[in-house]
């Protein structure tokens, strides 16, 4: 009874907390929009170096969130790799021997490859750009590892620490480099705006792929094997 | 009433969904999955709202790209630390609540 009346209450509240945003919603959608943002970054947008304008406002009007963004997942990446319970990332025995996925994964992983460099280039004039190529290129390597194929890349060591750093420092690196050069922080000189984003581009998508596959490898524990720290046994 | 503003409608009552999840549910995974539930109501809202006048605007759409990603990241971290607590403690909830063990297994 008393948990009927507490999921009635949740229930009501949760409805009025709806109601309240979307009359919030109605009331600022009733407001002539007086922003210029819109227009300051039309007439901005020969200076950016790409033709896109999401991808000039990710990586240029806006890139310090960019920079940002990287580093939360880098953070991220590092603490599931610290969480994880096996030694080596790429353990032989998660893997899954299934003939239908091997077949598959012939056809599947030079398409998404492909498919990934595609969506990297397309980033500079229509949707796209690192972080769809990197998502792509991610399940790329889950599909690589579901299907048993060995990644040596993957234990911890170097290339692990290269691969998770590499699109943060190189984004770094050029945001530093414009300071050096006495220009604010984040601004490429506009000549050489499109291959400092081409690169800060495809470093990003390395990464994220990377700490994407680093999460998912992580995720799966081992309880047949290594007992717990603090068990009694 | 255009299209657009019907997303950022559909944004807030993806947020109260989300928000009933988030506290009736026990289960973390579940809970979890109710806390994206609202994240995508926010998105949805994000970009739902600033196309309702003057077309599509690329800044929020920018933004709301770069919070996918960290969401993304941030669910998959989630994940990791608690499959690590269900491996150490062996309840799928947290304690000190009622119905800790009825979840079964992740």
């Amino acid at each position: 009874m008393i948990r009927a009346l507490r999921t009635c209450f949740i229930a009501l509240a949760c409805i009025a907390f709806s109601a309240v945003l979307a009359a919030n919603i109605w009331a600022i959608a009733g407001v002539p929009g007086q922003g210029a943002l819109p227009q300051l970054l039309s007439e901005n947008m020969s200076r950016s170096g790409v033709e896109h304008p999401v991808t000039a406002v990710l990586l240029n009007f806006r890139s310090y969130d960019t920079l940002l963004e990287i580093g939360v997942l880098v953070i991220a990446g590092i603490a599931g790799i610290s969480m994880s319970k096996t030694t080596s990332l790429e353990d032989p025995e998660l893997r899954t021997s299934d003939p239908l996925l091997y077949a598959l994964q012939r056809w599947f992983i030079p398409l998404m490859l492909v498919l990934a460099g595609y969506l990297l280039w397309a980033g500079a004039d229509r949707p796209g750009g690192a972080f769809q190529a990197g998502a792509v290129l991610a399940a790329t390597g889950v599909l690589m590892r579901l299907g048993g194929i060995p990644m040596d890349f993957l234990r911890p060591g170097l290339l692990l620490r290269l691969g998770l750093m590499l699109g943060f420092s190189v984004f770094l690196l050029a945001a530093v480099v414009s300071v050096i050069g006495g220009d604010a922080f984040l601004a490429y000189p506009p000549d050489m705006a499109k291959p400092l984003i081409l690169v800060v581009e495809s470093v990003l998508t390395l990464s994220i792929a990377m700490v994407l596959l680093a999460l998912f490898v992580s995720a799966p524990v081992n309880d047949a094997e290594d007992p717990e720290e603090g068990d009694p046994s | 009433m255009t299209l657009s503003l019907l997303y950022a409608m559909a944004g807030a009552a993806l947020c109260g969904i989300g928000l009933f999840g988030l506290l009736r549910l026990s289960h973390l995974l579940r809970r979890l999955l109710a806390f994206n539930i609202m994240g995508s109501g926010v998105f949805l809202i994000m970009v739902g709202l600033p196309q309702h006048q003057s077309g599509p605007d690329p800044v929020p759409q920018a933004l709301v790209l770069t919070g996918i990603v960290v969401a993304i990241a941030a669910t998959a971290l989630a994940v990791v630390l608690i499959r690590r607590y269900y491996h150490q403690s062996g309840m799928t909830s947290l304690e000190g609540e009622s119905g800790s063990r009825e979840g079964g297994p992740l």
